[in-house]
């Protein structure tokens, strides 16, 4: 299976960087933002599949950012990562194009799960979209 | 305390009613007594008044007619003729035809002599000088003399009308005798009711009729003097212990006053029976007033009472959702401060976890503590997260929603809450829960809030040893979903079991309950359409049971 391309967003640094190293050693290139500004500026410089992001943030906060990215690049995939046990911020972000949540903390072999049927999706989708061109 | 001020309302309105319904039926029932009783009696004072005025015609006329008969009688006829005591005769028996009021006529001359006489005491009278006989003088005085009542000398109640006749140069006297019977009649004509009375008194307040009550003749009348009376006079004396209503009236054709006498008990008798009526229909009138204020008070408390606990209950709702809303902004904030390190610490766990993958790692002899000690960093940052997330999940449920809802799980969830409570408590909670039990469309959370207020107090209620029991089920309608929580607990009184639900009512100690729990779970239960009852045994427990409708 060929590697996909991460994001990770997070203000919380250690949470993210614990994150990025497990996700590295499961051969997963995987890139850290510390907040909501940062992460669309790497995606205006980068290419990625997924971006995994937190909804409590300080500043832009993962509403917000997740708005910011869907009309910036609507082929992206975002997995909305929610420390509440609250559907509805969730449930909020999916209607918001968002391809799924997580509780905090999470289960890695779960988000593992999570970002390998959003990274088939865009795929599906570029696919799709190679198509109609 | 609540008690006492109802009481003082009840009181207070009682009272007040009573007092302004009362007020204006007392001054009606015044106000028509006396004008009732005005008239009444001046209809009265009128009737005997205008009975004396025409008594006293009557009298009047009697004599009047005489007077003028025997004037007549006098004028038409010649001394000498009338002299003639055949002729005389004649002459009385045409005239007592006419009124057999006269005893005895006579002829007497200016010097007092009896000229002739016709009457039933001849040899008596015949021979008699009236010449010093004080009326003698008055008739050759005035010409016209009606005397006063005497018995003369027949001792028989008598009186005289005498007429001066001058015939050419010499006055005789035509005297004739008159049976004061007659008097009598016309006078005790004038009484009215049974202990009326009626008399006749001269000048000299003696009698000149016989009254029907006490009294002789010529003597003083029982009652008071009225020989003065220039008139007509009307007035009211009580004499002991009897009231009574005399009318005077004086006569016009001789100084003598008619005296009426009533008892006013008797005509005022219809009067008396008014003012009795009026004091029963009073009595009636103050009963149904204080019957009826005191009944419409009764409804008007009790509806304010009713009122009062509805208005505590839905404050009391009020200030409950309120603080729990506080509490659950308290709670998802502390949740999620933990929350946060929480997931660095497990991903931490996972990284080292992964490392132990590592070859290097892996020759390590203590390897397996390694592993023993993630798996219990693991596991215990899991038990965290679980409570975490039951806090999150108890923050969430301000806003009222209508989801999907296993209430089992629900259940389950709450006694996930209380189970360390329990276990410390030694009290056995024992689950028996429908395995295909449907959901409903309700609000989890509220929900979880009343089982939990029930699970805590049937806790309170065993405090040491015991069993809760957890009982789900359909209702045989399939229609309800049936929630069972049974303690065994010391259950609850007869007398307090239907007060359990009221707002404020609490069997624990002060200070220990608010007494809100049970009044809001029921308001709650009714919100989400469904009904929550009590069932109970002193000795044995108590069941709580919530039916859900299912939607």
């Amino acid at each position: 299976m060929e590697t996909f391309r991460i994001l990770i967003v997070d203000d919380e640094d250690d949470f993210r960087e614990a994150i990025m190293k497990r996700l590295r050693a499961r051969k997963v290139e995987v890139a850290g933002a510390n907040s909501g500004l940062q992460a669309l500026e790497m995606l205006d410089n980068q290419d990625f599949d997924v971006v995994v992001l937190d909804v409590k943030m300080p500043g832009m906060d993962g509403i917000e950012t997740l708005r910011a990215i869907k009309q910036k690049k609507p082929l992206v995939e975002v997995i909305m990562l929610t420390g509440h046990a609250s559907v509805e911020s969730g449930i909020q972000g999916m209607q918001l194009g968002a391809f799924d949540y997580v509780m905090k903390p999470v289960a890695l072999d779960d988000l593992m799960d999570k970002l390998r049927q959003a990274y088939e999706r865009r795929m599906l989708q570029l696919e799709y979209g190679r198509q109609n061109l | 305390m609540v008690d006492e001020k109802y009481r003082q309302f009840w009181w207070q309105i009682t009272l007040t009613k009573i007092l302004f319904s009362i007020i204006p039926l007392i001054l009606l029932v015044l106000v028509l007594y006396f004008h009732f009783s005005d008239a009444y009696t001046t209809k009265v004072l009128e009737a005997i008044r205008t009975l004396a005025i025409n008594r006293q015609g009557a009298l009047d006329l009697f004599l009047e007619e005489r007077i003028a008969q025997l004037v007549t009688l006098a004028n038409t006829n010649s001394l000498a003729q009338l002299s003639n005591e055949d002729y005389l005769n004649r002459v009385f028996n045409v005239v007592q035809a006419a009124s057999r009021s006269y005893i005895d006529i006579g002829v007497i001359d200016d010097k007092g002599d009896h000229l002739a006489y016709v009457g039933p005491y001849y040899s008596i009278l015949k021979g008699v000088n009236y010449r010093n006989e004080p009326w003698f003088d008055a008739v050759l005085n005035s010409g016209v003399y009606i005397s006063d009542v005497y018995l003369g000398f027949r001792k028989v109640p008598h009186f005289i009308i005498a007429v001066l006749v001058r015939e050419k140069n010499r006055s005789w006297i035509l005297r004739a005798t008159i049976d004061s019977n007659v008097l009598e009649n016309i006078v005790q004509a004038a009484h009215i009711g049974r202990s009326g009375d009626a008399y006749l008194v001269n000048r000299n307040n003696l009698l000149q009729t016989k009254p029907r009550f006490g009294g002789n003749l010529l003597e003083e009348p029982p009652g008071p003097d009225f020989s003065a009376t220039v008139g007509l006079r009307m007035e009211e004396i009580t004499t002991g212990a009897d009231p009574a209503l005399f009318a005077a009236v004086q006569i016009k054709t001789k100084r003598w006053v008619l005296v009426i006498r009533e008892d006013p008990r008797e005509p005022l008798a219809p009067l008396l029976r008014t003012k009795y009526l009026l004091g029963l229909l009073s009595l009636l009138g103050l009963s149904l007033i204080i019957i009826g204020s005191v009944y419409t008070t009764k409804k008007v408390l009790e509806r304010l009472i009713l009122s009062d606990l509805e208005k505590a209950k839905s404050d009391e709702v009020m200030l409950h959702e309120s603080k729990m809303a506080a509490l659950g902004k308290l709670a998802a904030g502390v949740a999620h401060e933990i929350n946060n390190p929480l997931a660095v610490i497990s991903e931490e766990a996972g990284w080292m976890k992964d490392l132990l993958q590592e070859e290097d790692v892996k020759a390590s002899p203590h390897l397996q503590e390694f592993q023993e000690s993630i798996k219990k960093i693991e596991y215990h940052a899991n038990r965290v997260k679980k409570v975490t997330h039951r806090l999150l999940g108890f923050a969430r449920r301000m806003e009222p929603t209508m989801e999907k809802v296993m209430v089992n799980a629900v259940l389950e969830e709450c006694v996930g809450f209380l189970e360390n409570e329990a276990r410390y408590r030694n009290i056995a909670i024992e689950k028996k829960l429908a395995e295909d039990l449907p959901t409903t469309a309700s609000d989890p959370s509220q929900l979880q809030q009343v089982f939990l207020n029930i699970l805590n107090n049937a806790i309170d209620a065993i405090g040491k040893d015991g069993t809760i029991t957890l009982k789900t089920f359909q209702d045989a309608d399939n229609e309800q979903l049936v929630v069972q929580i049974s303690d065994t607990g010391p259950g609850i009184s007869r007398e307090l079991l239907p007060k359990i639900f009221d707002p404020f009512f609490t069997t624990k100690e002060v200070g220990k309950g608010t007494g809100l729990g049970l009044s809001i779970s029921h308001s709650i239960v009714e919100k989400l359409g469904g009904t929550m009852t009590v069932d109970s045994e002193v000795g044995h427990g108590t069941t709580f049971t919530i039916a859900l409708p299912i939607k």
